[in-house]
């Protein structure tokens, strides 16, 4: 479970997170959703520890962040797994080296366990035959299961992913979707997504804070956001007319 | 202004501090240097090669044509080609190309690595970027000098070439002068500002990389940057070492 709590971040005298509150439930996926610049991402980077909120304060079952001494911060950061808007592969490795960095980086294992966990991630991602290309020569979606490989091979407890759909094709945005569900209910993780794909918000959407000019302005679960009056979160989440037939079709149901 | 510099100069002193924080490990360290190694002291051979050879060649050629007093013996041409070579050429004009070569391959890969995310993957894995991606760096240009000498054997040797097959001396005239004064503490003065340069080349490109902002403009926006002042600090710090070493 990660607990934030009044967490405000301004950069250059401008305050993009005003005092966010909430709670990310473990073994469910949790988004963050909201127009660009109503500090998602910052909020995402302030709980990586990427960035550093001035005040308030984030933790980690527990473990108050800012609390913690460096080495702590390194320990809990291994406990972490990453998803990237961009993938972020290391472009010199190839894919089997990509997935393996973590357990190369951080435990004692030998090269042929190494070798067997990296392929048993790799085929719970659907990707099997990959291992030896580079990041350069494979597809912008394969790229992203790929991420999602490096992310869980460590068995992290934390899984964040910022924007995985993006760039993605519907199908693929589904795959991925259900790939992050499937493994956040497997693995026992705390997720927290960082969306704008509406899709994933009706499909995935467990845990959903809505953010507004860096305020919390909602939060709730996928049913909820069908029910939901506040004004703003219509505004965002229905302003297509597929999304506002989808909800028509759910009030009447 | 002075202030943004004075706090440049901080951050990079800082960043220093930070890369000999949190080793990585070795089994993959290791991996790194030898691939550094490759990168930036095997790849930079041909181009040192080259470029030492036929300068040292056109040092001689330059010498001898502008001995034109007969009271000037010819064996000065071997002279004045090995002082400018050992003394000036092969550590500092090779440096200073270096610059331009390894550090804009430097600031570009490590620019690159910024903009799409890659160092902020390792530094939420917990890895410690910095040591991760400049320690290897400063590993493999401690092989810098080998370079170095490479190219003051080069410079020489071309001047040889150039002076002996040019017309302009004879063998013998140019090795006697390349023997002559030979003062042992000018190879020694010569690897030590190597060792200083090679310090500057793995650490400021790295720098500008590392702390750059924005998108692929702005990788080749650092690059030129980074040549600049890598460059620039060459120079003042060979100013700096001459004085010292072999100044009063």
């Amino acid at each position: 479970m990660i607990e934030v709590k009044n967490v405000e971040k301004s950069f250059g005298g401008n305050k993009i997170l005003k005092g966010i509150s909430t709670v990310f439930e473990t073994g469910k996926t949790n988004l963050i959703i909201g127009q660009s610049g109503s500090g998602k991402t910052v909020l995402l980077k302030s709980l990586l520890g990427i960035h550093t909120p001035e005040s308030g304060t984030i933790s980690f079952d527990g473990r108050i962040y800012s609390e913690l001494n460096p080495d702590e911060k390194r320990e809990l950061r291994t406990e972490i797994g990453m998803v990237f808007q961009g993938s972020a592969l290391f472009d010199s490795m190839t894919v089997a080296e990509n997935v393996g960095f973590p357990l190369r980086m951080f435990t004692k294992d030998n090269n042929s366990k190494i070798q067997e966990r990296v392929d048993f991630v790799l085929k719970r991602v659907n990707l099997t035959d990959a291992h030896k290309k580079l990041p350069s020569e494979i597809s912008g979606g394969m790229q992203k299961r790929v991420a999602i490989a490096r992310a869980i091979v460590n068995n992290p407890k934390y899984l964040f992913c910022d924007e995985p759909n993006s760039g993605l094709d519907p199908n693929t945005a589904i795959l991925i979707d259900n790939l992050i569900k499937e493994i956040t209910e497997e693995y026992n993780i705390t997720t927290v997504i960082n969306t704008h794909d509406m899709n994933s918000v009706m499909e995935i959407g467990e845990k959903i804070l809505f953010l507004k000019d860096g305020l919390k302005a909602w939060e709730g679960s996928k049913e909820e956001i069908f029910r939901t009056d506040n004004e703003a979160v219509v505004a965002f989440v229905y302003s297509s007319n597929l999304f506002k037939k989808v909800r028509e079709a759910y009030l009447k149901e | 202004m002075l202030i943004r510099y004075i706090t440049q100069i901080g951050r990079y002193f800082l960043m220093l501090k930070e890369i000999f924080n949190k080793q990585t490990k070795w089994s993959v360290m290791k991996n790194l240097i030898f691939k550094e190694i490759d990168d930036l002291i095997i790849g930079s051979l041909g181009i040192v090669a080259f470029i030492s050879f036929f300068v040292g060649g056109v040092v001689a050629i330059q010498t001898a044509l502008n001995l034109t007093n007969p009271l000037i013996p010819k064996y000065l041409i071997g002279f004045a080609t090995r002082q400018s070579v050992i003394l000036e050429f092969a550590p500092t004009f090779i440096s200073v190309i270096m610059a331009g070569k390894m550090g804009s391959f430097i600031t570009s890969s490590i620019g690159t690595m910024r903009v799409t995310e890659q160092i902020d993957a390792l530094e939420v894995m917990g890895v410690n970027s910095l040591n991760y991606l400049v320690f290897p760096k400063i590993i493999a240009l401690l092989l810098y000098p080998f370079l170095i000498g490479i190219a003051m054997f080069l410079g020489v040797l071309g001047g040889w070439m150039a002076g002996v097959y040019g017309g302009f001396t004879s063998s013998d005239e140019f090795i006697n002068g390349a023997q002559m004064d030979f003062i042992p503490f000018h190879i020694i003065y010569a690897f030590i500002k190597t060792l200083i340069f090679a310090m500057l080349l793995a650490t400021i490109p790295s720098f500008h990389g590392y702390y750059m902002k924005g998108g692929a403009l702005e990788v080749g926006r650092a690059s030129t940057v980074s040549f600049v002042w890598t460059s620039v600090t060459i120079i003042l710090f060979n100013y700096i070492l001459t004085q010292l070493l072999l100044g009063s």
